[in-house]
């Protein structure tokens, strides 16, 4: 996967700021896309769909607070195919796993900057920064996790292996 | 080498027996909740899982759940989430379905109502489910997907978490609650200090704490980035459950030679009143030095899953007995159930804040993250009972949340500013 990167080099990003709970009145995906990161960043929607971000880069604790699934199906709707943070908040974590949006755990992110275009490859524990020529390795998920993400989320997961 | 209390409560919801922290497990759940917030999409979820099967959910008697985020319903795209949720429950025949005027804020709702017990696995499509852990069972929060698929297999994936053992000793100053013991203990540990893990509280301080203050302890556990919060049941936890006449479950322990990432001694000779300023739970400060900073409120909120209970609501009519709220102050009180309401008017508690210049507010989550009941301005400041101070989370994005137990928000009504009950 080769993706352009939107950075916010902030720790503890929460629940709120990804999207205010006065949004949390529907469920419908446009809708929270709109309004994902609205509080830290008003143009953020605008600039994923018209820069093509597609790799959301951000400090540790990413996703701290509430256990609102509205966070990452906000971010996915929005464009975000990746999230690369040093650490996830742990309902955030486990959110993103459920619903299908790749998250990475990644200690460099001073060396990644907004625009920089970035190949992923999570089978081989590979992210290659082709603006900075700059190779990584990055940490596998556990084989558990491997399968409910390569399932494509927990409801297939469930469909498949639990019913 | 033993194991914690948490690692047997889980061992014993799953079919690996021999499976320790950092095993991953199905977990068998017995009980599972959802609110307004998160049903609709667990619903779906279900939906989407059961579809082409013959399963629907997998136990009624199971399944809670609460309309208590934006109720009453405080508009129209909120009164669409919580019909998905009544008409789930008819559908389905969940009897643990909370109407509004039934029920109240989930977490003080369900241990009232004997839905949880020692020993249970509980999961909740909601963060603050880990209050439970305050009655020796292992509850966490979890998201909707989670939740939907519990709906029809009754079972969650989960890490068995490792272990922090906090050990609480000493006495306890005035006026020092379970809330400022918490908040020191995320102020010193911070945010992401306790991350997936679970934290269990122990020591004579612990024990000698009335149930209440164990449930606001539990409560903010998720504030350090915990999996669960847990103290071990003891005659306190029996006490409470034959009061409500409440099944007792079985009684965990953690072995003497169970193993933990670390044991944290917490000395509360030292602890004053707590108060977590903007923007994090772990921006902590002691009472006298936050009086110092002379800041005023605009209004001040006492309620919610962290401190609704009737005890917070006497502790707060206490002190605002024949005494007013700053004039030109919001002082809002919410009652954590209908029961709790109900007791506070028996008890004379209402009219006690009523004549004092507050509002009292249905149970609800309201205020807490910005739904409704109390949404503050542009530059407001506001002291507040609840659990979390994320930057603009309670209304306008400059506006500032200042977090305390109940105690000193009720002296800060009188004042106006956030002030030490030393001074009053």
């Amino acid at each position: 996967m080769k993706g352009k990167v939107i950075k916010y080099h902030q720790k503890n990003i929460n629940t709120d700021l990804i999207i205010p709970a006065k949004y949390l009145v529907k469920k419908e995906l446009d809708f929270l896309a709109n309004h994902c990161m609205e509080d830290l960043d008003p143009d953020f929607a605008d600039k994923v769909k018209t820069k093509n971000y597609s790799i959301l880069v951000v400090d540790s604790n990413f996703g701290c607070g509430s256990s609102r699934e509205q966070a990452p199906l906000a971010i996915k709707a929005s464009g975000i195919n990746y999230v690369i943070a040093p650490s996830f908040a742990r309902i955030f974590f486990r959110n993103s796993i459920n619903i299908g949006l790749q998250i990475i755990e990644f200690s460099n992110i001073n060396e990644i900057e907004t625009g920089d275009v970035l190949e992923i490859d999570v089978n081989s524990g590979e992210i290659y920064n082709s603006t900075t020529s700059k190779h990584y390795k990055i940490k596998k998920q556990p084989k558990f996790l491997q399968e409910i993400i390569s399932d494509g989320g927990l409801v297939k997961f469930a469909k498949k292996k639990l019913i | 080498m033993g194991l914690t209390i948490t690692e047997k409560i889980l061992r014993d919801h799953c079919q690996n027996k021999g499976a320790t922290a950092g095993d991953f497990i199905l977990v068998d759940v017995d009980k599972c909740l959802a609110n307004d917030i998160t049903a609709p999409i667990a619903i779906e979820v279900f939906e989407q899982v059961i579809r082409g099967t013959r399963k629907g959910v997998f136990d009624p008697e199971k399944i809670i759940l609460i309309p208590d985020h934006f109720t009453p319903n405080k508009d129209v795209a909120s009164a669409a989430q919580c019909k998905i949720l009544r008409d789930f429950a008819i559908k389905h025949n969940i009897t643990n379905y909370f109407e509004v005027g039934r029920g109240g804020i989930e977490h003080c709702l369900i241990p009232e109502q004997g839905l949880v017990t020692t020993g249970d696995v509980f999961i909740g499509a909601d963060s603050h489910t880990c209050t439970y852990g305050a009655l020796g069972a292992f509850a966490t929060g979890v998201g909707s997907t989670d939740l939907g698929v519990a709906l029809t297999l009754g079972k969650c994936w989960l890490k068995i978490p490792e272990s922090i053992k906090f050990r609480f000793f000493g006495n306890l100053r005035e006026w020092v609650s379970g809330k400022d013991l918490i908040l020191y203990t995320i102020g010193k540990i911070g945010v992401d200090g306790a991350s997936y893990k679970a934290m269990e509280f122990s020591g004579e301080v612990i024990s000698r704490l009335s149930m209440a203050n164990r449930f606001t302890i539990c409560n903010m556990a998720v504030e350090a980035g915990a999996k669960n919060g847990i103290i071990a049941p003891d005659d306190v936890t029996s006490s409470y459950l034959d009061s409500i006449g409440a099944t007792q479950g079985k009684s965990y322990q953690s072995d003497y030679d169970a193993e933990y990432v670390e044991t944290i001694e917490i000395n509360c000779e030292k602890i004053e009143p707590q108060v977590a300023l903007p923007h994090s739970p772990a921006n902590t400060k002691p009472i006298s030095e936050v009086n110092d900073m002379n800041l005023e409120i605009d209004q001040v909120v006492i309620g919610s899953c962290t401190n609704g209970n009737i005890e917070d609501l006497r502790i707060t009519a206490k002190i605002l007995k024949n005494k007013k709220v700053q004039h030109n102050l919001r002082c809002i009180i919410i009652p954590g159930t209908q029961e709790t309401y109900l007791k506070a008017i028996k008890e004379g508690i209402i009219q006690i804040l009523v004549k004092a210049g507050a509002i009292i507010s249905t149970p609800t989550c309201g205020p807490c993250l910005g739904g409704h009941m109390g949404i503050l301005g542009e530059g407001e400041r506001a002291l507040s009972t609840t659990n979390r101070n994320f930057k603009g989370r309670m209304g306008h994005i400059s506006s500032e949340i200042y977090l305390s137990s109940p105690a000193i928000a009720a002296f800060s009504a009188i004042k106006g500013y956030i002030s030490s009950p030393i001074l009053i």
